[in-house]
């Protein structure tokens, strides 16, 4: 008689298998598939296409009724199996029991739904089977309809990509930093963003879910623990997937997070074999297709008593969105001794990335052009050598030799009216107008048009139009980069994030076309600061890109402690806030307690893990972080002016406090300090600050770009103006134009030796609708960064950061 | 091995760190990317610098006191700078963070 064959799940592994056995031994068993679905074999890969509309249901199936009746197999559609009797060798579903000879489990996986409140509210739905991707289609009939998915993986896109072509409103959310974080690094999550977010698709990434608010039982909106609320009719959850492990281990088979299965694909009980997304291998559990069929392989063979052995390979993945290239293989987490080669072609929105270690690639990951893909995956599961070809291994197989993208040809594309230098309204007509009537140099252009002569920071781009239009005649000057992940200037750098808006450190890396994965200590602080300087509410600060001191809001010493300066306004403290910085010097076992060369007090050995609530305690007492680490507002300096001196003119001492109260917080490209003197005889020692400024009679006479340092420079006379509002707003002014234009780094008397005062003067002195709108700026972006950073840090949730993350010499006592 | 649990992957700021106190003084434990960590001695063989105040970059680490630059896979300080920090194999399982303390509690329990 013939061995009876029951196959649970007609999956896409389990319909392989059954191929496999019944294309070699058509006679060798008596078979019954049972499916939980109301149907048999799909493809359902393709359930993606299906949803966006490239493809009908009918052509995705894979097994249809003829097939098989062709080859005799019992199709239990509908049919859930509920138990397994191992004893009498039988499964039990609703309509009784079937007897087995063997016994494949198919079972695949089922996807994980996050428990959040509402999670069981209707038009909650997965993303795994037929139903849920009529239920989508469904809702892109309606008009007007809205939908939010939970989860920027593999799955969580296709339906988003899919939603969207039906015409319905989507929102992903995303718990990560980037999309796909699992098979993209971020320069091409951030590319994939780009193109979802073109096509019109919401992407929230870095956003927790909080709740899912219901009415009449049907879901209505997402709520995010922000306590933003996302309106939708239909909520997709994608967010991962459980092996189906229920049956085998209700059944007491062995089961860790999948059903055990050795190499011949047999479970603990030797009757029983499994395969597909059920099933844990060797410690490892799946989730894409390609070993599954290897897997399918090796049941057929087993079941035929042939020998078979499973080996897992490494896989890769595409997405199945139209329009957005992408592919990933092997590995980028963990591991010993690795090496980056990276490729961006900004133009073409390009993006390629090998990982290698030990002469072999492990990890590829590209964007834009996928086209080499398959050869760089075969070379992963080869494990080849590539010492030989390196240089230009990541050209492809068809090693194009390393034309790079030429920044020149940008420049010829540009029109004649294509506006190159800001300042002075140059076009890039004039620019050539001049170069051939023989201006044949950059400083005969600047001479004839005045284009690049104000801020300067069009040099580059009027360099290359000398270089387009002489071609050869034109020796471009070698400007220095800003250091070795880039070719670029920092003037280039700042002149590109705001023209082309450039807004997070992705999209510098890859439009500006980086060589190493995300910067190093030089590039990244300087790039951080150009974004929060120039997109104040778009940008977020990232502290992973500053300096410690400026990431732990206080001095790092030569031993690792730190000190504390609390800001004392202008200088002026008072008795309860000096008894507070005895008592926090007492508490915390300060060690030094100085007075600072910028008027307040320095507390100087504090162990990191005391930061926190020293800072409350300070806090407590009404004192904020004096930002005496940051490239940032420092101090202002002030003398007692006309309140008790004989001699002053002006309430110094207010200016100064009021100045302080302004501008602190903010961020500048190095550090800022004022002066404010009563008299000329300067006694806050103005003349050698950022700003300077020295009452008089009839006024305040505001002076710039001193330096009292590493160079010692006299201010020199920016404005003279009567009312102390006039004072404050040039010094306003003055700061942000400073802010928006210099180099990271430059001390603002360095900066001013580049742009000349007369420059500085006609923006923030002689044109007063643009003072009023540099001010304007500086005080939307203080909007965000007028906050103390200790409060901040001090709050519960946040002081444990500042301890280590686990203590194992406790461990080791107990 | 020896692998310890010691904190959930979120706990470390993307391209941050964070240290563990061990009978053997501190480790850092540095996340490169959203799922990579690794692990090194904190004390940078200059002057002693704690690594895990630096800024992390790609696989590497810029001591925070005199900008020695480090890799994170092999120990060894790049570029024209010679010195050479430990390191420790670290793993990520289901969001934890597992450190192999085989080295760091050997002394604790002789
Ligand atoms: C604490 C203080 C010395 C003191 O005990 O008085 C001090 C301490 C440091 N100064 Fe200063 N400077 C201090 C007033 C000054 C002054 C005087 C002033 O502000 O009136 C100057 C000259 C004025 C000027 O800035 O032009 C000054 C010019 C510098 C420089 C050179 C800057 C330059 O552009 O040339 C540096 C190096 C740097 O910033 O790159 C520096 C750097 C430093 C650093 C931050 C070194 C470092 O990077 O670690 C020192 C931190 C020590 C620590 O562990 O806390 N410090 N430093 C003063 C803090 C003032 C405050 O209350 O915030
Ligand atoms: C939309 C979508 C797109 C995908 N895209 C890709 C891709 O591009 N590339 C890739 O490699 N992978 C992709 N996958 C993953 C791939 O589909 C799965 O890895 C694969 O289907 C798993 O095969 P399986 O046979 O283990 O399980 P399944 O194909 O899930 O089959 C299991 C079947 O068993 C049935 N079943 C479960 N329990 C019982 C029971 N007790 N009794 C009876 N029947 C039961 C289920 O109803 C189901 O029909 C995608 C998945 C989805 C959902
Ligand atoms: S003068 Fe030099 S040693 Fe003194 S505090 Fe300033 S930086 Fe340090
Ligand atoms: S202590 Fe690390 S570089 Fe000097």
């Amino acid at each position: 008689m013939k061995q009876k064959l029951i196959v649970i799940g007609a999956g896409m592994a389990s319909g392989r298998a059954l191929e496999h056995l019944l294309d070699t031994a058509p006679d060798a068993y008596d078979v019954t598939l049972f499916n939980a679905e109301p149907r048999g074999n799909y493809n359902r890969l393709m359930l993606s296409p299906v949803l966006s509309g490239e493809k009908t249901y009918e052509e995705i199936v894979t097994h249809d009724a003829d097939w098989y009746e062709a080859r005799g197999v019992t199709c239990r559609f509908g049919e859930k199996i509920l138990k397994i009797d191992r004893e009498r060798k039988v499964v039990i579903s609703e309509n009784g029991e079937t007897p087995y000879d063997k016994l494949v489990l198919g079972m695949g996986s089922n996807p994980f739904i996050i428990p959040l409140p509402g999670h069981d509210l209707e038009g909650v739905i997965a993303y795994r089977d037929l139903e849920d991707t009529n239920r989508m289609i469904e809702l892109g009939a309606k008009p007007g309809a809205r939908a939010v998915v939970i989860g920027g993986g593999l799955l969580g896109l296709e339906a988003a990509a899919g939603l969207k072509a039906r015409g319905v409103d989507v929102t992903v959310v995303h718990i990560m930093g980037h999309l796909m974080e699992r098979q993209l690094d971020e320069a091409a999550g951030y590319l994939l963003r780009k193109a979802l977010v073109d096509r019109g698709i919401t992407v929230m990434c870095s956003a927790n879910s909080k709740e899912i608010v219901g009415e009449n039982g049907h879901v209505k909106a997402l709520m995010l623990d922000d306590g933003t609320e996302l309106p939708c009719d239909l909520l997709v959850m994608a967010v991962g997937i459980r092996p189906a492990i229920a049956l085998g281990k209700d059944n007491g088979l062995a089961v860790g997070r999948g059903i055990h299965v050795d190499d011949q694909m047999i479970t603990s009980d030797p009757d029983i074999l499994a395969l597909g997304e059920c099933v844990e291998h060797d410690g490892a559990i799946f989730g894409l297709v390609a070993p599954l069929y290897d897997q399918a392989k090796v049941v057929a063979k087993t079941l035929l008593g042939e020998p078979a052995k499973f080996v897992n390979k490494e896989v890769s993945t595409k997405l199945k969105v139209t329009g957005c290239d992408l592919f990933s293989a092997g590995d980028f987490a963990e591991g010993e001794t690795r090496e980056d080669i990276v490729f961006r072609d900004p133009s073409r929105g390009v993006y390629k990335r090998l990982v290698i270690e030990d002469n072999k690639i492990v990890g590829a990951v590209m964007y834009g052009d996928t086209a080499d893909g398959t050869w760089f995956y075969n070379l992963i599961k080869d494990g080849e050598d590539i010492s030989e070809m390196r240089e230009t291994l990541i050209f492809g197989p068809a090693y194009q030799g390393g034309a790079a993208s030429d920044p020149l040809a940008a420049v010829a594309a540009l029109p004649a009216d294509a506006e190159i230098c800001g300042c002075n309204g140059i076009c890039k007509g004039q620019i050539v107008t001049a170069i051939e009537g023989g201006a044949h140099t950059l400083e005969d252009v600047r001479a004839q048009t005045k284009a690049s002569g104000s801020c300067g920071t069009c040099t580059g781009l009027v360099e290359q139009v000398l270089a387009v239009t002489l071609g050869d005649e034109f020796v471009m000057p070698t400007s220095k980069s800003i250091c070795g992940c880039t070719d670029l200037t920092h003037e280039d750098v700042r002149r590109l994030i705001k023209s082309s808006e450039l807004q997070s450190q992705p999209a510098v890396w890859q439009e500006l076309g980086w060589s190493t994965p995300n910067g190093c200590h030089v590039c990244r602080p300087a790039i951080n600061y150009y974004l929060l300087a120039d997109w104040p509410l778009e940008y977020q600060d990232d502290p992973q890109s500053r300096f410690v001191n400026e990431r732990n809001h206080a001095n790092i010493q030569k031993d690792g402690t730190y000190s504390v300066v609390p800001r004392m306004w202008g200088g002026i403290t008072t008795p309860a806030e000096l008894r507070a910085i005895a008592d926090a010097a007492d508490k915390y076992n300060v060690p030094t307690v100085k007075v600072t060369g910028g008027q307040r007090i320095d507390l100087l050995g504090v162990r990191k893990e005391d930061l926190p609530a020293m800072w409350y305690d300070l806090n407590q007492a009404g004192m904020v972080s004096g930002h005496a680490y940051s490239k940032g507002l420092r101090t202002v300096k002030t003398c007692v002016g006309s309140d008790h001196c004989r001699f002053g003119t002006q309430d110094s001492t207010g200016l100064g406090i009021k100045l302080e109260k302004l501008l602190w917080g903010s961020w500048t490209p190095h550090k800022v300090k004022l002066g404010v003197s009563g008299c000329p005889r300067n006694c806050a020692e103005s003349t050698c600050k950022d700003v300077g400024i020295i009452c008089v009679d009839s006024g305040y006479e505001v002076s710039v770009a001193g330096a009292a340092g590493m160079d010692l420079k006299e201010t020199e006379a920016l404005a003279k103006v009567a009312t102390e509002q006039e004072a404050i707003d040039v010094t306003t002014a003055y700061i942000q134009i400073y802010r928006e234009n210099a180099k990271y780094l430059d001390r603002g008397y360095k900066w001013v030796a580049k742009v000349g005062l007369d420059w500085v003067k006609a923006q923030v002195v002689d044109d007063l609708d643009n003072r009023k709108a540099l001010i304007e700026r500086f005080e939307l972006s203080q909007t965000i960064y007028r906050k103390d950073p200790w409060a901040a840090h001090a709050a519960p949730e946040e002081a444990p950061k500042f301890a280590p993350l686990a203590d194992l010499t406790l461990e080791a006592a107990e | 091995m020896s692998w310890l649990d010691i904190g959930a992957l979120e706990d470390i700021p993307l391209r941050g760190a964070r240290i563990v106190k061990t009978t053997l003084g501190c480790v850092a434990v540095f996340r490169t990317s959203e799922a990579e960590v690794f692990a090194t001695s904190d004390r940078c063989p200059h002057k002693g610098g704690p690594l895990s105040e630096g800024i992390v970059h790609g696989k590497s680490v810029t001591c925070p006191l005199h900008n020695w630059v480090f890799s994170l896979e092999t120990g060894t300080a790049q570029g024209a700078d010679e010195g050479q920090i430990d390191t420790f194999e670290t793993k990520v399982e289901a969001g934890r963070i597992l450190l192999d303390a085989a080295r760091l509690t050997k002394q604790a329990a002789a």
